[in-house]
C-alpha cells in the first residue's frame, strides 16, 4: 500500500523534476567511432535477486557529459594518460629500468590486465589492486620508491594501462584463494556506515535511477575506473570515491590503499562482470 | 551570569511546564509513535521548515519531494512524497517517524534524527574522521518537534 502510493505519486513528480537532467539511457556508447562499449548487460550470476540488469554509470549521465567520453580528444583524461606514457618509458631506481625495459609497450603487454584487477596473486598471497602491482614492479624491479597510493602519478599510470584494455568485459576472478577477500568486501558493500546509517546498497542497488537531492544514483559500477570527475576536475581512483561515499554517510572512512578498500573494490568490480572498461572515463 | 538570569528567568516564565527535553535513550515509543512531546514547547512550523530544507540540518529534501516546497530546488526521490502528509499521520506518528524511522518502517533507509548510538564506525559529521565523544543527534529535540509542526500543516 505503502509502496503502492508511493510510486503513483513518485511518478507524476519525477518527470516534472527530473527533466533537466535526464540521461540517455538508450544512448550506445562508441569512442573514437570504433570502441563499442557494453554498457547494459546481463547481470553476474552473483547478483541474483539483486538485479537482472546491470548499467555503467555512463549511462545515468547528462548527453553532455556521456559525449566527453566518445571521442578521446574530449576526454580531459587523456592528458593524464599522455603523461604517464611519459613515465612509463623512463628510467627510474637503482636497476636502470623503465617499466618498457620489462613490458614493451603498453598497448601489447597491458591489453587485458585492467579488466581482470584486482586479482589474486599468487606468490605474494594476497589480492592485488593495479596500484599495488605497480608499486611491486617500482620497488622490486626497478629499485625505485613506491608511489603514495593516491598520488596523481600512480593514478595517471592506471590510466594509462586500462587504455588497451577498453572496451574488454570487466571479468574479476571472486573464487577460489580470491574468495574470501569477495566476501569481506561483500559484507562491506551491505554495512549501514555512519550517523546516516547508509550502506553501498542502500543508494546503489535499492536506489538507482533516483535522485538524491541534485544527484542521479547509479548503480555505483567501477568498470569506468580512474574516472575524470568534471565536479573536481581531475582523475579520480576508486578508492577516492569509495572514500567520498562513505564520507557522505558521516561515518569514518576507511583509508586509500587500505586492506577493506581492496576487499571493497573486488567486490564493487564482480558486480561490473560483463560491462566494457571504460577507463579513464567521465562523470561529473 | 547574564546566561543564568536568562535562564532562571526562562524557568520561572515557563513555570510548572518548562522541562529538560527527553534524551534520545529516554523516548518511549508506542507502535513507531511517540505521543508525548520532546520538550512540551508547541513546534514552530516556519522553523521546521527550515530545518527540513537545509542541508546542514534535516536535508529531509534530499529524499523527499513536495509541493508545499515546490520553490526550493532538487527534490530527491529516495522516499515517498510528502503532499498531503499532515492527513494521512497523526503528530504523535510524525513525531515517531522522525525520531527513529526505524520504528515505524523497519530497516528503512531513512536516517534516525533523534538517536544517537549504536552508529558503526561514526564520524565527526562529514569530515570522513572518527567522531570523538558522544554524538548529538542529527535533530535536536525542538527541531523535531518543529519539523512535526510543518509536516502537520502539509494537507
Ligand atoms: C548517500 C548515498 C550514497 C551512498 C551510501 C554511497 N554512494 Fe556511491 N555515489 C553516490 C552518488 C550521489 C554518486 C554520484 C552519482 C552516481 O554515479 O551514482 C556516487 C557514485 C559512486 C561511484 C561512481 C560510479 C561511476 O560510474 O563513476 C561508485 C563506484 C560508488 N558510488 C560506489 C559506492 C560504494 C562502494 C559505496 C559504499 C562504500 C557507496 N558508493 C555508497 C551516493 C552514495
Ligand atoms: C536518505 C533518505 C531519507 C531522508 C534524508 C529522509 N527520509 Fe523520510 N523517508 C524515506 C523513506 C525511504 C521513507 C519511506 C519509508 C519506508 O518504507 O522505508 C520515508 C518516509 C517518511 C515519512 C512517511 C511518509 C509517508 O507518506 O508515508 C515522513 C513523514 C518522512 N519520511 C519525513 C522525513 C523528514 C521530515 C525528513 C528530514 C528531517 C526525512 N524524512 C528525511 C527516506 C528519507
Amino acid at each position: 500500500m505503502k509502496d503502492a502510493l508511493r510510486g503513483v505519486l513518485a511518478g507524476v513528480a519525477l518527470s516534472a523534476l527530473a527533466s533537466g537532467a535526464t540521461a540517455q539511457e538508450d544512448a550506445k556508447l562508441i569512442v573514437n567511432g570504433e570502441i563499442e562499449m557494453v554498457t547494459t548487460t546481463t547481470a553476474p550470476e552473483h547478483l541474483e535477486g539483486a538485479f537482472r540488469e546491470i548499467r555503467s554509470g555512463w549511462t545515468f549521465r547528462t548527453p553532455e557529459t556521456q559525449a566527453l567520453q566518445m571521442d578521446d580528444f574530449e576526454n580531459p583524461a587523456m592528458i593524464a594518460v599522455d603523461r604517464a606514457q611519459v613515465v612509463w618509458d623512463a628510467v627510474d631506481g637503482t636497476e636502470g629500468n623503465s617499466c618498457s625495459s620489462c613490458h614493451g609497450t603498453v598497448d601489447e603487454s597491458m591489453a587485458g590486465v585492467r579488466a581482470v584487477y584486482p586479482k589474486w596473486n599468487e606468490d605474494a598471497g594476497e589480492v592485488r589492486t593495479l596500484e599495488m602491482q605497480i608499486n611491486d614492479c617500482r620497488e622490486n624491479r626497478m629499485g625505485a620508491e613506491p608511489w603514495d597510493y593516491g598520488s596523481t602519478g600512480m593514478i595517471d599510470m592506471t590510466a594509462l594501462i586500462s587504455i588497451p584494455s577498453r572496451g574488454m568485459p570487466v571479468n574479476v576472478a571472486i573464487d577460489g584463494p580470491a574468495q574470501s577477500t569477495w566476501e569481506k568486501g561483500k559484507e562491506i558493500y551491505y554495512t549501514r556506515f555512519g550517523q546516516l546509517e547508509l550502506a553501498c546498497a542502500n543508494c546503489h542497488e535499492d536506489n538507482y535511477d533516483n535522485l538524491i537531492r541534485a544527484d542521479h544514483l547509479s548503480m555505483g559500477m567501477t568498470n569506468g575506473f580512474p574516472v575524470y570527475r568534471l565536479r573536481n576536475t581531475r582523475l579520480n581512483s576508486t578508492h577516492q570515491r569509495f572514500r567520498g561515499c562513505i564520507r557522505d554517510t558521516r561515518a569514518e572512512t576507511f583509508a586509500v590503499g587500505s586492506p577493506e578498500f581492496v576487499a571493497l573494490e573486488l567486490y564493487v568490480a564482480s558486480r561490473g562482470n560483463g560491462l566494457s572498461v571504460e577507463a579513464p572515463s567521465v562523470r561529473n | 551570569m547574564r546566561n543564568l538570569t536568562t535562564a532562571i528567568a526562562a524557568f520561572l516564565l515557563a513555570g510548572s511546564a518548562y522541562a529538560e527535553p527527553v534524551a534520545p535513550s529516554d523516548v518511549v515509543f508506542e507502535d513507531g509513535a511517540i505521543p508525548v512531546s520532546l520538550t512540551g514547547t508547541p513546534g514552530d512550523p516556519v522553523a521546521g521548515r527550515e530545518v527540513m530544507i537545509a542541508r546542514g540540518l534535516g536535508n529531509c529534501v534530499a529524499c523527499h519531494t513536495a509541493e508545499a516546497y515546490a520553490d526550493v530546488p532538487f527534490h530527491g526521490e529516495v522516499g515517498p512524497p510528502l503532499d498531503f502528509v499532515g492527513e494521512r499521520w497523526t503528530e504523535a506518528e510524525l513525531r515517531g517517524i522522525i525520531a527513529d524511522a526505524k520504528m515505524m518502517f523497519d530497516g528503512t533507509i531513512m536516517p534516525s534524527f533523534y538517536k544517537n548510538a549504536g552508529y558503526i564506525r561514526p564520524g565527526n559529521a562529514f569530515t570522513g574522521k572518527a567522531a570523538e565523544g558522544e554524538l548529538p543527534p542529527l535533530l535536536s529535540a525542538q527541531q523535531v518537534e518543529d519539523v512535526v509542526a510543518y509536516l502537520m500543516t502539509i494537507k
